[in-house]
């Protein structure tokens, strides 16, 4: 019996298919739940890093633009900044969407004056409480090339300054075609993240709870 | 389904891997003419603007006030709001109807007036209509000058060949914040070693562009964004007003500036109030017009995914240069950012201000390979660098970018690099090494490069500013090294300020020093044989590619 190339393909493709679900870590690893505790309070502890996240992050959206899990991301940077011997703290900002104030909010709170700023989509940055909101000490503006060990670099990079080093900067990353593929998309993504803002809200401490 | 193999291949190609959007005009995602953007209207009363485009004063908006109050001619404006829009398109189109005869027209325009008049066009028609209503006679060209590593050297070297092409202006811009002044200082100091007169800017956080600006390290500005929502405006902690402020602060110190805005950045940041991009960035061309700034960039900038995404978002984009000619400004008119993965799309994108020239073609034609555009990329690179001098020479245009030799490319990036390690080295700066010397000479992009030490030049470039180092310590330094020429360019650059000629509208600097702008220069185009043409020696410059044969080359 001779098989044709198409029923080959057709077979390889139902072998890969059942391989990847098989790979595919049940839903419940990567997911985390976040529990709002109460208007957040400024950090009185210099070993702390605050992570300001926006609006959506972890409940209206779950992933990056690339479909890293939110749950991963806060793992890696809560990891980042333990391995540098410095606590995290979450704060959820729901007033503006945009990053620098995210970011810039988040360091305010920060005991150490240092905080980092992620929105759902996944673009962050390291801030410091003293900048104005525009400024900050590393951006990292083309969410599509953020992956889990950059995040981990910019949490180990956030606890540097917050400890008073001035640590080489995360590599910049740069791919001129990640506007034409992403940019409608993350203008989607955004659309979606400030239809939750809520003009006028406190920032609120969060509990992660990984599931 | 079995899968048509034409499918399969057509898949492949490259424009497939853009990003596209059907309209959704409830969040803005419509290039022009959405449902929601207002009907022209306007009352005036004593002298001022009552209503306007459908709402009272009292239900104006900050934007709408700014633009009612400052924007618009008011002794002009009901007449113009009473003609046929139709027949404002025919004029701007009509070549027996000379600019200096519309200018009174459009400049007494509300906002979805001028978007109803550009509405009735094609893109031919508005290209016509760009030609003659660009401010300054003579087409130019701007450039980006920028590495991934932000390394000195390489900005100095490229800023050199970069002056050498042509490009009238360069911009830079930073990977790691903290390195601004050095960008800013390398960019000045190469500029002026490839060609005296280049202005050069450093695009970065308002408040450090201003400071780099006033201690002579830039020669102007042009990140002074304006919106077309307030709650986008009020989102960067601004106003119209406080946007106004900023550019009077350029002003008093002699320092050209122009305003950037572009379509799709409202909804880009989500607050597009349901209103086309073309009707909003009206708005933002008009805020320019009311804030007194002589020139604006637009032409959608850094949201060029978003209206390169809808249909006619690339006609909207033409239509936002247009409207910026047609408000009597300074145009620097986009392809700075890298739009589609298709070289077709990029460049019938690209046609549509170089056919009939702008004040800017580009603004940030990437004089470096795009993997090292820290604007995220560019419409063209330096790759391209061969294929667009073609294009000027297929078609007698001038895209204000000249053909060099590699000889003197590589002597003029040598000398260059060779002048910002004397600056370094007088400033007492980190030091620049004779192999970096080397390795930017040659050099294609940063991978060409060897790394510096990046927290010891962060820390310099800190306390280069707390130092209080200006344009006349880096003139200093570099008579005192021997590069007496560079040191001059500089000087003369910062004798700008004083004289203050480069803040008429469309200005830029001949290799002399000489302003050219809409006051001297003024665009007279009147059809065929008027306006613009390629003079002689230019158009031999742009014949003379380097591999075209010639009749002696032959056997």
């Amino acid at each position: 019996m001779r098989l044709s190339e198409e029923l080959i393909r057709e077979i390889a493709a139902q072998v890969i298919q059942s391989l990847e679900q098989s790979n595919k870590p049940a839903a419940d690893i990567s997911a985390m739940e976040l529990i709002e505790k109460g208007e957040a309070q400024k950090g009185t502890n210099t070993d702390e890093v605050v992570i300001g996240v926006s609006v959506g992050f972890g409940t209206h959206q779950t992933k990056t633009i690339i479909d890293i899990p939110h749950s991963k991301v806060l793992r890696e940077m809560f990891a980042g900044i333990e391995e540098e011997g410095l606590k995290s703290r979450v704060v959820k900002i729901k007033h503006s969407a945009d990053l620098g104030v995210i970011g810039n909010t988040a360091a305010k709170l920060s005991g150490s004056g240092i905080g980092i700023g992620i929105q759902s989509r996944g673009t962050t940055l390291i801030h410091q409480k003293d900048l104005v909101p525009l400024n900050n000490l590393e951006l990292f503006p083309q969410s599509p090339l953020l992956d889990l060990e950059t995040y981990r670099a910019i949490g180990r990079n956030a606890a540097k300054y917050a400890k008073g080093e001035n640590p080489s900067p995360v590599p910049v990353r740069n791919d001129q075609m990640a506007r034409p593929k992403y940019q409608a998309k993350a203008a989607v993504l955004h659309l979606k993240e400030t239809q939750h803002i809520e003009r006028g809200a406190k920032p609120v401490e969060l509990e992660v709870r990984f599931k | 389904m079995k899968r048509a193999k034409r499918f399969e291949v057509l898949e492949k190609r490259p424009v497939n891997q853009d990003g596209f959007v059907a309209e959704w005009p409830e969040v803005g995602l419509i290039a022009m003419n959405s449902p929601h953007d207002p009907k022209p209207s306007i009352t005036v009363k004593d002298g001022k603007i009552i209503e306007m485009d459908g709402k009272t004063r009292e239900e104006f908006d900050f934007i709408d006030q700014f633009i009612a109050d400052y924007a618009i001619n008011i002794e002009k404006a009901e007449e113009v709001m009473n003609m046929d829009s139709v027949k404002l398109a025919k004029m701007l189109v009509d070549v027996n109807v000379p600019r200096e005869d519309i200018i009174p027209l459009t400049t007494a325009m509300t906002p979805a007036k001028i978007v109803e008049v550009v509405g009735h066009m094609n893109v031919v028609e508005m290209m016509m209509a760009v030609q003659k209503m660009r401010a300054r006679k003579t087409p130019a060209n701007q450039c980006h000058v920028t590495n991934v590593k932000d390394h000195p050297v390489q900005i100095a070297a490229d800023a050199a060949e970069a002056a050498l092409r042509g490009f009238a202006e360069q911009e830079t811009t930073i990977g790691v914040v903290r390195y601004a002044p050095f960008n800013a200082l390398a960019l000045l100091v190469g500029s002026q070693t490839g060609r005296g007169g280049v202005l050069t800017q450093c695009a970065i956080e308002e408040a450090t562009e201003l400071l780099l600006g006033m201690r002579g390290l830039t020669a102007y500005a042009e990140t002074v964004s304006v919106y077309g929502t307030e709650q986008v405006f009020v989102d960067g902690d601004d106003t119209p007003w406080s946007k106004a402020f900023l550019a009077s602060c350029y002003a008093s110190r002699g320092l050209k500036m122009r305003f950037t805005s572009g379509t799709g950045s409202e909804v880009q940041m989500g607050y597009a109030e349901n209103k086309s991009m073309l009707y909003l960035e009206a708005r933002c061309v008009m805020v320019t017009k009311g804030a007194g700034v002589q020139g604006l960039q637009n032409g959608s900038i850094s949201c060029i995914g978003v209206p390169g995404a809808v249909p006619s978002g690339i006609r909207a984009v033409l239509a936002e240069n247009l409207i910026t000619a047609m408000l009597d400004l300074e145009n620097a008119s986009g392809n700075d950012q890298t739009f589609s993965h298709s070289d077709i799309r990029r460049t019938a994108r690209m046609l549509m201000q170089f056919l009939p020239g702008t004040d800017f073609i580009f603004s940030g034609y990437s004089a470096v390979p795009n993997y090292d555009n820290m604007f995220a990329g560019s419409n063209f690179d330096a790759e391209d660098f061969d294929d667009y001098n073609v294009l000027q020479r297929d078609l007698q245009v001038e895209g204000g970018v000249r053909p060099v030799s590699e000889e003197e490319v590589i002597a003029i990036r040598n000398k260059a690099a060779k002048a910002i390690q004397a600056v370094f080295k007088g400033l007492g700066l980190p030091p620049i090494s004779d192999e970096e010397v080397e390795a930017a000479t040659y050099a294609h992009g940063s991978k060409d490069m060897p790394d510096r030490d990046v927290p010891q030049d962060l820390k310099a470039a800190d306390e280069l500013i707390k130092r209080g180092v200006t344009g006349i310590d880096v003139v200093k330094v570099l008579a005192e090294a021997g590069f007496e020429d560079v040191a001059e360019n500089i000087l003369n650059l910062l004798k700008q300020r004083v004289s203050g000629d480069y803040l008429h509208t469309s200005a830029i600097l001949d290799k002399d020093f000489n302003v050219i702008s809409a006051v001297n220069d003024k665009n007279d185009y009147r059809g065929p044989a008027t306006g613009f043409r390629i003079s002689k020696e230019r158009w031999e410059e742009i014949k003379n590619i380097r591999n075209a044969l010639k009749p002696e080359d032959f056997d």
